[in-house]
């Protein structure tokens, strides 16, 4: 029946299958792409633009100045700690929610009564209202808040967690981890999960070891998980910014400012927007620069690919 | 490695998970019990893992402060809209990138995927001025929009895609022999196979959205358009002072009912988001 639908005919249709079916596809990807042009890069291309140009919204400016703002960002007395701190906030990050990541993971995939209940409390973070996580935290690392009044019942004077250099952010980079790394472990556990049991087996045969296991079959076939989780770790930790500005306002100093608080703080609150945009362009710099790295390395880290 | 374990490792493991659990679990409790308690016991020494003096008055004075209902219904159909639009552009685009045969498709999603590589951080000046120019500061419109169609939408996308790679063709052929157009393949096929993806892909637009600070602060001036944690931060006294107890209260209502969601359909969260083909 559905064959006699298409009625014969001697001249070729300009509406050929191939032809409907590219239409459909420009169709279904337009409002992305569209979308895409007009929030992401155009605004890319006016932020290179307005970084050219000394913009001072209070002032009404806006003159174009070519790369004084770049010459700028070179003699910024305070880049160098802001990109120290990201640095350090980034690294200490990643460690920690990938190792805590996969530690989780491993305890979760054993076979024990009752581990979908842990699962569901170490996971439970995740969907706690970010910023709501944030204050509690901030409450508990107050001088004279939850932490250390637990820490003096046995006998230890805490430090001003949130107002030390040292400490504050050692707590911003634990505050994150505890929030987000329900994430990761979710997804080590599914590649866990996703080893062949037989190779294990095999290994067990073989008089291997529950750690030589690990590191020769779990660790290489999981490598794919290990190496998109970290991109995406890094490139979310670059993003940080309500948890800077709850719990430490970018203080003491400005041993806790990352580049997106410091970003903020010149165009928001300071409105200097030719140096905020010079500021967001280096960001995308570092983003771009890591995930190339990061995606270069994979042929020498990565083991198995899909 | 499920291999059986003998029953002094077992105890061991539920040892160590139990006190690693502390820090995921102790925050939430103490902001649950520390939202009802009096000002004057909220630094208490000992601390007070249950609350001495009951106050649930901290609860009616959010209200008071802030008009918190309203708050909470702005974050509220924010990520509503987010959500299903996301989950609208996302999908289409991912199948069409999978499955359909298009002049010039991997090229142009290579320029979709730049959109992973620019977060919304390094475009917020420009996006500010075009809002701008556009009368749309204070209003919901940009935190409506940018995530709907710009750099969040393309993670999401991605899932989507990888999701639809992996479907076997027969179906899909089936389909057109029965004279189906591409529309209803997606709609009626395709779609109704993607639940899993797209579950994931919701649970973390909704999360997204209803975490987002920078975009807020930056786009909303009014207390009347603030979303929830845009509110949580302001509960300060004269003083600048921070009120915890109430804070911790707004808090609390923030947070509480995405967590009963979550405990509910923990199963369908954590096993849609294991599957959301990160596999390379």
């Amino acid at each position: 029946m559905t064959i006699a639908a298409g009625t014969p005919r001697r001249k070729r249709p300009f509406w050929t299958i191939e032809r409907r079916d590219a239409a459909a596809g420009y169709l279904f990807i337009a409002p992305q792409l569209i979308g895409i042009v007009t929030f992401v890069l155009f605004p890319l291309g006016l932020v290179f633009y307005y970084s050219l140009h000394e913009w001072n919204v209070l002032a009404n400016t806006f003159n174009f100045v070519g790369a004084a703002n770049y010459q700028m960002l070179l003699a910024d007395k305070a880049l160098p700690q802001v990109l120290l701190s990201s640095a350090i906030f980034s690294a200490g990050l990643v460690i920690l929610n990938m190792s805590l990541a996969l530690l989780l993971a491993v305890l979760l995939d054993q076979k024990l009564k009752g581990i979908t209940v842990f699962r569901t409390l170490f996971f439970s973070p995740v969907v706690v209202s970010l910023v709501a996580w944030t204050i509690v935290w901030s409450f508990l690392l107050q001088n004279n808040g939850g932490i250390n009044g637990l820490l003096q019942l046995i006998g230890v004077e805490g430090p001003n967690w949130l107002r030390t250099p040292a400490t504050a952010m050692i707590s911003v980079v634990v505050v994150q981890v505890f929030k987000n790394v329900g994430l990761n472990m979710i997804l080590f556990l599914a590649a866990l999960q996703g080893v062949p049991k037989e190779l294990y087996e095999a290994a067990r045969v073989d008089g291997a070891g529950r750690f030589k296991q690990f590191r020769r079959i779990t660790l290489p076939l999981i490598s794919p998980t290990i190496l998109l989780t970290s991109i995406i770790t890094i490139v979310g930790s670059l993003q940080v910014f309500a948890q800077i500005a709850v719990l430490t306002q970018g203080g003491p100093g400005m041993t806790t400012t990352v580049l997106v608080y410091y970003l903020y703080q010149q165009a928001f609150q300071f409105h200097f927007f030719g140096y905020g945009s010079t500021l967001s362009i280096l960001l995308f710099v570092i983003v771009a620069l890591l995930t190339f790295v990061q995606w270069q390395m994979r042929k020498r880290i990565v083991f198995y690919e899909n | 490695m499920k291999t059986d374990l003998s029953p002094r490792m077992k105890v061991a493991l539920y040892g160590l998970m139990c006190v690693l659990l502390i820090p995921f679990v102790f925050p939430t409790w103490w902001m649950l019990t520390s939202s009802v308690k009096p000002i004057s016991d909220i630094f208490a020494f000992p601390p007070d893992l249950w609350p001495r003096r009951f106050d649930f008055t901290t609860y009616a004075r959010v209200f008071e402060l802030q008009p918190f209902a309203r708050q909470y219904w702005n974050s509220a159909y924010i990520a509503a809209l987010v959500t299903i639009g996301t989950m609208i552009v996302s999908s289409m685009a991912g199948y069409a990138f999978a499955r359909i045969k298009f002049p010039f498709s991997n090229a142009i999603f290579m320029i979709v995927l730049l959109g992973l590589l620019i977060p919304s951080e390094v475009t917020i000046v420009p996006l500010f001025q075009m809002f701008l120019k556009w009368g749309m500061i204070n209003t919901h419109w940009p935190l409506i929009l940018v995530p709907i169609f710009g750099a969040p939408s393309v993670f999401a996308t991605f899932v989507m895609r990888q999701f639809f790679i992996a479907l076997p063709g027969e179906l899909e052929e089936a389909a057109r022999v029965d004279g189906l157009g591409r529309f209803k393949i997606f709609w009626l096929i395709a779609l109704p196979l993607a639940k899993p993806a797209l579950g994931a892909v919701a649970i973390f637009t909704f999360l997204h959205s209803w975490n987002l600070y920078l975009e807020p602060i930056v786009f909303l001036s009014s207390t009347q358009m603030f979303t929830l944690p845009q509110a949580l931060t302001q509960f300060t006294d004269a003083y600048g002072g921070a009120m915890w107890n109430i804070q911790l209260a707004a808090a609390t209502m923030t947070a509480i009912p995405v967590l009963l969601v979550f405990i509910v359909a923990q199963k369908q969260f954590v096993e849609g988001l294991a599957h959301t083909g990160l596999k390379g």
